[in-house]
């Protein structure tokens, strides 16, 4: 389904991409069910906490450098605002700029929820703009607005005629999407909307849709041996770049997860082509997409030069300490954007993946076609890899752990490392999206593996102290149980 | 002006979640958003037994907005009993499940013969702050769980002061205040952290008497307890930081407990003579340093605010500037609270400022003149006020992002020792 930017919201990803939070099988039957459309969600009747999907969304547009968040919310919605205060400055302060976003809560209260609170939030919305004249405002909805019907396209319609820069609600309601990543959507959906404007003329920049930027200048030297510029997205970007980036060559993302919505919107409604390939993790995957890269924007040849000068220096290392990761078995649990491709990276390193978990699964991106790591997958991988799609459901990657015993486990969200953990299995943190890139990142990664599994020191003291938090039952059923309907 | 929440400084009533989770085996079952135990745990500290995500929740969406979430809470309640390990399940309402209207009271009245206690406590985001979910959670505990009794334990004492997790010393100080009210020869009995938990719930109804270590946080619970159980309590609105707070604090403590006066003198005068052995040989790094002046702001909840400012003034000797207080303390609280202010040395008074908007406070910082470099201690929002004002900072309260704080404790004698040492290792770091 094509992106629609005619209405105020972005829809969920449920809705859009028919993605879900629920299954178990494997890799072929998920790819194979996939394509012919016979793969449906299954509920749980029981489940624990997961995400919010007005995290992602906020979260994405706070990162950029001259704007105002307001969280039309209860307080305990607007808790991350001195998270991203923080991390707002340690990031500008990184590459030398300033951060001037502020992030506010309108603190809803009991009376707000029975009379409405539109008059408050305009004069919040007022009182913001002038206190620190941001260049454009974002208006967060929340359950509780979506609930009581508070009309905030409404409200955001007469500010326009009085605040004199973009002004956009973020449809963010936490009740809307089981899929966090439905809030990446809200946010890019918003940003096209509202800030990006239609292209006067192209420019060399590469638009570079990421999180925390951390290879921020590893990125930019690559790119200067092609002659473009990257221009990292959102974190640490200004309104005035955010109102050109139609004019970008190309637009490339680091996680198939959080870029979909804002690549293929750009492409279909500015021809800014979007780079869909497998992630730049792992050798296969940085090379195949830096090819892709240098065919859209030209540079075919100096991209081979690129690839063949980097290849010398890197892959003797890498394939030196492949040898010593050889059949370890792992299992991994992270965002669909990073659980496949991650995989085929352990598989590259010569490691055995018996079980990938991902939070969720969208079973095509918004070109209408399966993720190209699921097909990469399907195509090379040796075994025919168990999977689940949960949304952090922590009970049943525990239940998978101790059914499996891998070597070690690959999380890539807070808090979710220690529970392998505690109950005894190495785990390594895939923090960074940047933590695999290119062929550096590639072989950090595969030393970090080594020296995870060579010194087990902590998670042995730990796990010998501490009792797990599920019952002895649960460890006797399937990771499964609890998904309603399907074959099993 | 509508209420701007410009700087966050609490979180809403279901962060109470933190209060369940910091009793032993006690488990969060949430009715609610999909985000909320995330966004409402997300501090350092905040994992264990159980964390966040281990917590059961309905996950709610559009089809329980619609047609109601009883029987989705049903049937986590009855799963989580299976999957679970815990000895007491506290179901949490959030902002949906109560708008919706769904009866989490009929729900959870379905368990009643289950193996495993099951009670609820309604903790709506938008019906208060964490700071007042904390004592409803408590409030539910007394309520449905706590069976009364004739029994009476002479000595035993519980004691309650900062909120769990919330407050970055909250286990700390406990463990402080059980030290000082052990060395009285008393009994105390708290309910959080390692080594505590149900067995310490079943026997607070046996107490003498509850000791409340907080300007406001708490009362409702410990009145509740004492008309469910007959147990007086002892509101004692100061945490004790330092010589002179903590000597005040084992005397009021000491009376309301019939302990011997001589026995507390004893006390005082052993810890008073440590505690100024060390300040005796540190007085030349209060007394001596160039970059410090003698005027302080604190910008903190009712219980730090207080228990810094009559630290500084009463312990130290500084003067405080005006004092704000972020924690959105009920108006019934504050004129007691601005009280409490008024009551320091040599008639000296600080004037409290309550406010949830961030930016006025920092506003009014800036256009104080400290008369030399002044002393912030707040959250990390100060962080950027004290670099504008040339001022030493020191985190000591939510949101407390750059600083790991493990089992650390401002309270009694070593506590103020610790503060000083945290105060002046930021000072020092300045040409003196």
């Amino acid at each position: 389904m094509p992106v629609n930017l005619e209405v105020t919201t972005a829809g969920t990803r449920e809705n859009r991409l028919g993605s879900i939070t629920g299954y178990s099988g494997d890799l072929k039957d998920l790819v194979e069910q996939s394509r012919c459309g016979t793969l449906e969600d299954r509920e749980r009747c029981f489940s624990q906490s997961s995400t919010c999907l007005s995290g992602c969304a906020l979260g994405q547009l706070s990162g950029i450098r001259d704007i105002a968040i307001i969280n039309h919310a209860p307080s305990g919605c607007t808790v991350t605002a001195a998270g991203v205060e923080v991390l707002n400055t340690q990031l500008a302060t990184k590459i030398g700029v300033v951060n001037h976003t502020v992030f506010v809560g309108t603190d809803m209260n009991e009376r707000d929820t029975v009379f409405g609170a539109t008059n408050g939030l305009r004069e919040i919305v007022l009182e913001t703009y002038l206190r620190y004249q941001p260049k454009a405002i974002f208006i967060g909805t929340s359950c509780v607005t979506g609930i009581i019907g508070e009309d905030v396209d409404s409200v955001v319609e007469e500010l326009k005629e009085e605040i004199p820069v973009p002004i956009a609600s973020v449809h963010c309601e936490g009740f809307k999407s089981r899929i966090w990543a439905t809030g990446f959507d809200a946010s890019d959906h918003a940003v096209l909307t509202s800030i990006v404007k239609p292209p006067e003329k192209k420019n060399n920049i590469i638009n570079f849709k990421n999180f925390f930027e951390s290879a921020r200048d590893e990125i930019t030297e690559i790119f200067a041996n092609f002659g473009v510029e990257p221009l990292f997205l959102y974190q640490n970007s200004t309104v005035e770049q955010l109102s050109h980036i139609s004019e970008s060559l190309a637009t490339v993302c680091i996680c198939g997860t959080l870029g979909t919505y804002l690549g293929n919107g750009l492409e279909e409604k500015y021809g800014v082509p979007y780079i869909r390939t497998i992630n730049p993790m792992g050798v296969t995957g940085f090379e195949t997409w830096l090819r892709e890269i240098g065919k859209v924007i030209g540079k075919s040849d100096e991209v081979e030069a690129y690839i063949k000068q980097e290849r010398e220096i890197y892959l003797p290392k890498i394939e030196a300490v492949k040898k010593e990761l050889k059949g370890i078995k792992a299992v991994l649990g992270m965002g669909p954007g990073y659980t496949f491709e991650v995989s085929r990276v352990l598989q590259e390193l010569d490691m055995e993946v018996i079980w990938a978990a991902a939070w969720h699964y969208d079973k095509k991106y918004d070109n209408d076609k399966v993720p190209p790591a699921l097909d990469y997958l399907v195509e090379n991988s040796p075994n025919n890899i168990k999977i689940s799609i949960a949304d952090q459901q922590n009970y049943e990657v525990l239940n998978i752990l101790n059914t499996y015993k891998p070597d070690i486990y690959f999380s890539r969200h807070p808090g979710t490392t220690v529970w392998a953990i505690k109950q005894g299995i190495s785990a390594l943190y895939v923090a960074d999206e940047y933590m695999i890139f290119g062929y550096r990142g590639t072989l950090n990664f595969a030393h970090s593996v080594l020296d995870t599994i060579k010194n087990r020191s902590f998670e042995k003291n730990l796990a010998k102290r501490v009792k797990l938090p599920y019952t002895d039952w649960w460890y006797q059923q399937e990771n499964s149980t609890f998904l309603k309907g399907g074959a099993k | 002006m509508a209420k701007i929440l410009d700087q966050p400084r609490y979180k809403c009533a279901m962060a109470a979640m933190q209060t369940v989770q910091s009793i032993p085996r006690a488990l969060p079952i949430l009715h609610s958003g999909p985000g909320c135990a995330e966004k409402l745990g997300g501090s350092t500290g905040s994992s264990g037994y159980f964390s966040p995500h281990i917590f059961p929740c309905t996950n709610i969406s559009e089809k329980e907005v619609i047609f109601g979430g009883e029987n989705r809470l049903s049937e986590t309640i009855e799963n989580a009993l299976k999957v679970v390990d815990a000895d007491l399940y506290v179901v949490l309402t959030g902002c949906t499940s109560e708008i919706v209207g769904d009866d989490v009271g009929e729900v959870v009245g379905e368990f009643k013969d289950s193996d495993k206690p099951v009670i609820f406590a309604s903790t709506p985001g938008f019906k208060g702050n964490n700071y007042i979910g904390h004592d409803w959670v408590l409030n539910a505990i007394v309520d449905q769980y706590i069976k009364p009794t004739d029994k009476r334990t002479k000595g035993l004492v519980n004691i309650w002061a900062g909120i769990p997790m919330h407050d970055p010393f909250w286990l700390g100080n406990l463990r402080g205040l059980e030290k000082l009210v052990e060395e009285l020869g008393l009994i105390p009995n708290t309910i959080f952290g390692h080594g505590r938990g149900l067995d310490n719930i079943n026997k607070i109804p046996e107490a003498q008497f509850n000791l409340l270590v907080s300007p406001w946080i708490g009362l409702e619970s410990v009145k509740n307890m004492e008309k469910k159980f007959g147990t007086p309590y002892l509101h004692y609105p100061t945490l004790p930081i330092g010589a002179f707070e903590t000597t005040k604090f084992l005397r009021a403590v000491g009376e309301f407990g019939g302990v011997d006066k001589e026995l507390v003198e004893q006390v005082v005068v052993k810890n008073e003579e440590e505690y100024y052995y060390y300040i005796e040989r540190y007085a030349d790094v209060f007394l001596e340093t160039r970059v410090m002046a003698k005027r302080f702001v604190v910008v903190s909840d009712s219980q730090y605010s207080l228990a810094f400012t009559k630290f500084l003034v009463n312990d130290l000797g500084l003067n405080p500037s005006k004092q704000y207080i972020i924690d959105d303390a009920p108006e019934e609280y504050r004129e007691s609270i601005k009280g409490y202010f008024k009551d320091l040395n040599y008639g000296i008074e600080a004037e409290v400022g309550f406010s949830s908007d961030g930016r006025e406070i920092h506003e009014e910082i800036k256009n104080t003149d400290f008369f030399g470099y002044p002393l912030i201690l707040g959250s990390s929002w100060e962080k950027k006020l004290a670099r504008d004002t040339k001022a030493h900072y020191l985190s000591i309260s939510w949101p407390i992002i750059e600083r790991l704080v493990i089992n650390g404790s401002y309270v009694g004698y070593h506590g103020g020792l610790k503060l000083l040492e945290d105060i002046y290792s930021v000072v020092l770091t300045r040409f003196n």
